[in-house]
């Protein structure tokens, strides 16, 4: 069930952003697609108050990135004239691409986080109007050694603590790094990730962690990293393997549940030099017990699927019974209405999708 | 102050009320980046697709000057003379 109101699910792809609704979460409506021909890497659902602000991260090969957001559920946009995600001139750098747009909680109400790449942390205080640069990563004494995954080098994870000052920045590869000041200084938090591709595999930073999630216990951290899936119970100070029972440990995606401890969802691709779902079955695997053991699903999926699921194409909404949604590189979308269970086709045929976020916002 | 004719790109053209070509008057320094100056002048998003924050041209953004491609002349330096016609156009690029 979702609370009064239409489930929201902004799909953005290879080619441009589409817009699903639901007023069940099982029968959806397509809308025609926005910015078609740009890539759409990053989406923010911004419910809080009583406005909501929908973000895109846009990608034009040709004419370059830049961030937009509409306040009529996608119906029209804007682009901030001045202070939108750019560096200054003494920066020497460009931005590239928006890799994720994050509303913080709800007691921080316009604040609105980036991550980018270059690898850069960039912070809104007045609902995504204007953005800052976080200087304190940027000017961080590793940032030089902090390498590129195959998709860039991004800062593609941003994660404000509802509790208290505390923000976890994930990059491929960098790490994870943890400030507990708000983004004053940054501090390195991988013990236990391996980083099997150098020459130390566990090394202070440098591991490629592909995507880390908050529990709602927010000093319980999951991660699936560039093989290897972990969780942290202590802010990540220390990580353990939470690997076992899942058919590998490569994939892009975590999820975890807005409202119960423990509960998480991955996507396992096969190896990284296998970017297939495992067997050629694409199936979701959910937690209730913060990884100790994990269950299979392949309800309503296709029986055989050879596209991946990159790391911001999954998604839940936060409804009491919460939804889960994913797109593959394939083109297809699926939602799920009973946590993961079982899932239903929403579109197929799209370009690759990037990135999905839903949200139940008002008829 | 001299006159040079600036040709825009489909995709370009809604950050100037939809037209697809405008006349700009740049101070005479006369190189294709002060044309750029006054082309974006007061038009900050239009400067951005066509530029990066570094100042360099976009990698898949082409400019002509005269029908001459301007990365095999003398990039952003290139000379304007007065009354030429400069045309931006995306490179064919893209899959």
């Amino acid at each position: 069930m979702t609370a009064a109101g239409t489930t929201l699910l902004a799909i953005g792809t290879k080619k441009g952003l589409w817009l699903a609704s639901s007023s069940d979460r099982e029968n959806w409506t397509l809308s025609e697609p926005k910015f078609l021909m740009e890539e759409i890497p990053s989406i923010g659902i911004d419910t809080r108050g009583s406005r909501t602000r929908l973000f895109v991260g846009r990608m034009s090969w040709h004419f370059g990135p830049c961030i937009a957001h509409s306040d009529d559920l996608g119906e029209t946009w804007a682009e901030p004239q001045e202070g939108g995600i750019r560096f200054g001139a003494d920066d020497g750098e460009a931005l590239e691409r928006i890799w994720q747009i994050q509303p913080d909680s709800e007691d921080r109400p316009g604040v609105v986080w980036a991550g980018c790449q270059p690898i850069s942390v960039w912070k809104s205080v007045d609902h995504g109007e204007t953005f800052e640069l976080n200087r304190g990563l940027w000017d961080h004494p590793h940032r030089s050694r902090w390498g590129a995954g195959f998709g860039g080098a991004a800062a593609h994870t941003v994660l404000p603590s509802p509790a208290d000052e505390t923000i976890h920045v994930a990059m491929s590869t960098g790490g994870v790094y943890r400030s507990d000041d708000g983004g004053t200084s940054w501090q390195p938090r991988n013990s236990g990730i391996s980083a099997y591709f150098m020459p130390d595999p566990n090394p202070e930073f440098g591991q490629c962690v592909h995507r880390v999630a908050r529990d709602v216990d927010p000093d319980h951290l999951f991660a699936q990293n560039h093989h290897g899936v972990y969780r942290s119970m202590d802010r990540g100070d220390s990580w353990q393997s939470i690997a076992a029972g899942l058919p590998a440990d490569f994939g892009f995606v975590m999820l975890s549940h807005p409202h119960r401890s423990g509960t998480a969802w991955v996507i396992p691709l096969k190896a990284d030099g296998e970017r297939i779902p495992p067997d050629g079955r694409l199936m979701v695997h959910r937690t209730e017990d913060s990884g100790t053991t994990w269950e299979a699903t392949a309800a309503g999926l296709p029986a055989a699927d050879y596209n991946a699921v990159l790391r911001d194409a999954a998604c839940v909404d936060t409804a009491l019974i919460p939804g889960v949604y994913f797109g593959t590189r394939g083109g297809t979308v699926y939602a799920s209405a009973d946590e993961g269970r079982s899932f239903r086709e929403v579109a197929s045929h799209l370009p690759d999708v990037l990135s999905v976020r839903a949200a139940v916002v008002p008829a | 102050m001299y006159s040079v004719t600036v040709l825009i790109p489909t995709l370009l053209r809604p950050y100037l009320d939809g037209r697809s070509e405008i006349g700009v008057e740049p101070p005479p320094r006369g190189d294709l980046s002060s044309v750029l100056d006054a082309l974006c002048e007061g038009r900050p998003l239009l400067g951005q697709r066509i530029r990066e924050e570094t100042g360099a041209l976009r990698r898949y953004v082409n400019i002509f000057v005269d029908g001459e491609d301007v990365r095999r002349l003398d990039g952003l330096g290139t000379e304007v003379p007065p009354g030429a016609t400069v045309m931006i156009v995306q490179s064919v690029a893209g899959g």
